[in-house]
């Protein structure tokens, strides 16, 4: 912890241009350095540089099939799923480099959580979804599972809507309250880190709203990194943001920065292009 | 005019094989019924079986499958599970398995009954018993039910296995309570084809769990099956219809139960697990 808070006094990627005032002194959670990744012989991704700031939101933003859910997934090592996937480059947490061979994966994903993009609650009971992950990481006492799972329902705002039905199944409820449980669901093993892959995409505006709301009270507690195609979200959320674009048919980090800053005044052409709506 | 003849062709093919099925049950429940009866169920057979009952052959058709289900059941899982998310989809290796089991299912059982005879009763020294049997069926119903698991096993949503492994959950839990469980209706298909298979068998079992008709003492015991039975009784006793069709009634309604047994169980077993698919 201390070791990468002191070697980060000044935060590499937010180096010389002006990305305006941060909103708190920036502590790197995550240093991602010349992160490269590719699928067989096609790189999708390369050459990213990246501070993920500690209690910050950081959205990441760009057009599709520039890198950005491969970007997120390789975070937490869900790239180690597919044998044909290479990443490249290093990702420090807590000054280990969380790509290496030696890291103890299903440890790295209960501290880095995942919401993907459909919710995907598992077919099994309400409680179940969360008493399960809870019991694998080893909490045994069942007194205890039922409060972390209560705290974390009420986290999301879950309690008082499935407390009378806990034990009826998970698939029944509607798909915002999916999506909920799902961040209940990575919060019960209290990450440190959670990672969100365009979570309001699939749901309907009202739902949308209310993960919304839940993801920018989540701001201070937890690390986010959102991918987003709203911007108008991202920019209601995000702390930071980061503009991804395809040069050359490969995905590059653009630009990364104080949230508003890159909203307004965007130092790069493309960024100014993409938030303005006539390129992507 | 001719989309009339059309429907009426296709109409034509159906009843006709709904009357096929019928004419057989029914020939089978009027004939077996009449010789039906208590004893006939728990009496030894006599008189090559033209008189007494089926008890010993009953007793040695459920050994036999018990002994091909306990191996087959635990192993099929085991190489449908490896198939379906230990193996990259597209390996080579797991398609020279895949092509092989297909290769098995379609291989005659009187092959399986030589293949059992030379492998368990005298390499392995087992002999003509209810174990040898069973052993040569689990080989018989395997391929089908490991390919039967896989399919619906790799029909369970990805979203599951990506929502597992982004919770850290380990692959033992992610299998044991996500996919088997979501894979259940499979699974069923897969036990009830294997059932069916397994206890109307007979050429794989004449060499290797033997037609001796009086009751095993153990598994290593010789064991005559109900389709081994009636094979005899209608090909090489004279005089012995009347018990073959009671004995192939008792067969179909063995089945039936079998198959209703599996369904319940395994619904059984999900219910603490699964509460909807």
């Amino acid at each position: 912890m201390t070791l990468t808070s002191s070697i980060n006094t000044r935060p590499y990627t937010l180096g010389s241009m002006n990305t305006g005032e941060p909103c708190c002194e920036p502590i790197a959670h995550l240093q991602v350095q010349n992160l490269s990744l590719a699928y067989g012989q096609k790189t999708v991704l390369d050459g990213v540089s990246l501070d993920i700031y500690k209690g910050c939101i950081t959205a990441l933003i760009g057009p599709s099939g520039c890198g950005k859910t491969s970007f997120l997934s390789a975070l937490n090592r869900l790239t180690d799923l597919s044998a044909s996937t290479r990443v490249r480059g290093s990702v420090l947490f807590d000054g280990e480099d969380l790509l290496s061979d030696k890291v103890d994966v299903l440890t790295l994903r209960r501290r880095i959580g995942m919401i993907f993009q459909k919710p995907n609650p598992f077919p099994l009971s309400i409680r179940r979804n969360l008493d399960l992950p809870l019991k694998e990481h080893g909490v045994n006492d069942r007194k205890i599972r039922a409060q972390k799972i209560e705290t974390a329902l009420r986290d999301v705002g879950l309690w008082d809507e499935v407390a009378d039905r806990l034990d009826s199944s998970a698939l029944a409820l509607s798909g915002g309250q999916q999506q909920r449980l799902c961040i209940a669901r990575a919060l019960v093993l209290e990450p440190e880190i959670l990672l969100m892959d365009e979570p309001c995409s699939a749901l309907d505006p009202i739902s949308s709203a209310v993960v919304e709301a839940l993801i920018i009270r989540l701001r201070g507690q937890y690390t986010v990194v959102i991918v987003t195609h709203n911007l108008a979200q991202a920019r209601r959320v995000a702390n930071y943001a980061a503009f991804f674009w395809m040069k050359e048919r490969v995905g590059k980090l653009i630009e990364f920065g104080q949230c508003q800053n890159l909203f307004e005044k965007p130092n790069h052409q493309l960024t100014a292009a993409y938030i303005s709506g006539t390129q992507g | 005019m001719k989309e009339r003849g059309f429907t009426l062709l296709i109409w034509a093919s159906a009843l006709l094989v709904a009357a096929m099925l019928l004419w057989v049950l029914s020939d089978v429940f009027i004939k077996g019924l009449s010789h039906l009866s208590w004893s006939f169920l728990m009496d030894e057979p006599s008189d090559s079986g033209r008189s007494g009952g089926i008890a010993p052959i009953l007793i040695s058709t459920l050994l036999i499958l018990l002994v091909a289900l306990f191996v087959s059941i635990p192993l099929g899982l085991a190489v449908a599970v490896w198939l379906s998310d230990f193996t990259e989809q597209r390996s080579e290796f797991a398609n020279i398995i895949r092509l092989t089991l297909d290769a098995l299912t379609g291989v005659p059982s009187i092959v399986y009954g030589l293949f059992g005879n030379a492998f368990f009763s005298i390499f392995l020294g087992l002999g003509f018993s209810i174990v040898s049997g069973g052993l040569t069926l689990a080989c018989m119903i395997l391929p089908v039910f490991i390919r039967t698991c896989e399919s619906g096993l790799s029909a369970v949503n990805n979203d599951w296995r990506k929502g597992a492994l982004a919770l850290g959950l380990s692959r033992s839990a992610t299998v044991w309570h996500i996919l088997l469980p979501a894979a259940a209706p499979a699974i069923v298909t897969g036990l009830i084809l294997g059932i069916g298979r397994a206890t109307a068998e007979t050429a794989a079992l004449i060499f290797t769990s033997g037609y001796v008709d009086r009751m095993p003492e153990s598994v290593m015991d010789s064991g005559r099956s109900l389709a081994v039975h009636i094979y005899d009784l209608s090909m090489n006793v004279t005089g012995g219809d009347d018990a073959a069709y009671a004995s192939a009634f008792v067969l179909i309604t063995l089945i039936i139960l079998l198959n209703t047994f599996a369904q319940a169980g395994v619904n059984r077993w999900l219910k603490g697990r699964l509460v909807a698919l």
